[in-house]
């Protein structure tokens, strides 16, 4: 396959990697490194080169509209940020000395997470319980708007969310996805800040946290333009196309065959891993 | 107005519009700086090197032209177009850091020490990966 055939075809693919991710609120990042590692036979390390550069697009496009809303916890995320860019570092490191084997088998359980994850009820994990003594030192508390107005919440074990984040941050650089879904957990399940509250913050914190990796990344040679590019615009305009059509109603079907996508992308990660083959 | 159990929180940085409004404009631009720098180099790039093969099964690394800052921002004022391209990733991976670097700045005009602190470990911790791109 010539360049001129590749760019497009990868763009679409990315496209619809954007627009699902954004309709399902998965995120697009978990397919794209099997897409090109498996579709397009490209090294593991330019395609989660090219992965990061497109987490990176999704979450500062979402997060332009998200923190104006009022849900985004901006103390909590840069709090947070501390960890997980540092856990970004440390897995930008620990990529450079991990054969691509062990990566794919990684990338296969992360995917197969993130199908389980998804098919778990969402709902907040609110307490009444008397926030965590950091939290109360940094003013970490706040409000959220609800249909009854602005409601208060605590936050919760923040060593716990911090040590959370930490690994989310690593795992982010190493494989080349957004992390969000740990993020989300921590915060939600861990830290127990509303649920809205943790998705609109996680996704604060998505490209910051891509960003510290890529910034390594760049400087090693992992971000090559004809890969990188198509992604990033394909990445985009689905994200921005599935962001208009997102009606607040989530179709539970679209879920499903995404989640269904991500166990084969996983699957056949692990596959790869376990036999060699990446 | 709020639930009745809990006395209403201290109102935090998160709290300020004009400041969320700020951020959301930096965002908004970097991304779209970074696209519109890659949608048109893309063609001029494709006019160039869309004939040789789209090869990437083996890692070879980018060119030392394609990797360091200033090499890139050097191709980019020379219109090569890949360097271009590579340019408006690098926009795109500046964003989040001017991004940190406005909320520090935001910290800073309310006098917010610990949050100054937190948020300048954070912009240091963004550029060690960049700028030495040794770990």
């Amino acid at each position: 396959m010539t360049l001129l055939a590749f760019a497009p075809l990868v763009a679409l693919g990315a496209f619809f990697a954007g627009l699902l991710g954004s309709l399902t609120g998965l995120g697009g990042g978990i397919v794209i490194v099997p897409m090109l590692t498996l579709l397009f036979h490209v090294d593991l390390r330019y395609a989660i080169g090219a992965s990061l550069i497109s987490v990176i697009a999704t979450s500062s496009g979402a997060a332009a509209a998200f923190v104006r809303e009022g849900f985004t916890n901006v103390r909590v995320g840069i709090l947070l940020e501390v960890a997980t860019t540092s856990g970004a570092l440390v897995g930008a490191l620990l990529a450079g000395v991990t054969p691509t084997t062990t990566l794919s088998i990684l990338f296969g359980l992360a995917a197969l997470f993130t199908a389980y994850n998804s098919m778990q009820p969402l709902g907040d994990h609110l307490t009444d319980a008397p926030s965590h003594p950091w939290a109360k030192r940094l003013r970490l508390d706040s409000t959220y708007p609800t249909d009854e107005g602005l409601k208060p919440y605590r936050v919760q074990r923040v060593p716990f969310g911090l040590t959370l984040m930490f690994g989310a941050g690593a795992l982010s650089a190493l494989l080349g996805i957004g992390g969000g879904i740990i993020k989300v957990l921590a915060m939600d399940r861990g830290m127990r800040l509303p649920f809205k509250v943790s998705t609109t913050t996680s996704n604060f914190m998505i490209g910051v946290t891509a960003s510290a990796s890529a910034g390594v990344y760049l400087r090693r040679g992992y971000i090559n333009p004809g890969i990188a590019a198509p992604v990033m615009l394909g990445v985009l305009a689905g994200a921005l196309i599935g962001a208009r059509i997102l009606t607040r109603a989530r179709s539970e079907t679209l879920r499903k065959v995404f989640a269904a996508l991500v166990v084969i992308a996983g699957i056949e990660m692990l596959y790869k891993g376990i036999t060699g083959a990446m | 107005m709020s639930a009745p159990q809990l006395p209403p929180p201290v109102p935090n940085a998160g709290d300020d519009d004009a400041m969320d409004a700020l951020v959301g404009r930096l965002l908004r631009a970097g991304v779209l700086t970074a696209g519109a720098l890659v949608v048109v180099a893309i063609p001029f790039f494709l006019a160039r090197y869309g004939v040789l093969p789209a090869d990437f099964r083996v890692f070879r690394g980018e060119t030392h032209n394609l990797r360091d800052v200033s090499e890139i921002m050097r191709g980019a004022l020379r219109l090569d177009s890949a360097a271009v391209m590579q340019f408006g990733v690098l926009v795109l991976i500046a964003t989040p850091i001017a991004r940190v670097a406005l909320t520090l700045v935001a910290f800073l005009v309310r006098k917010d020490r610990a949050f100054v602190l937190l948020s300048a470990v954070v912009l240091v911790i963004l550029l060690v990966g960049l700028v030495s791109g040794r770990i």
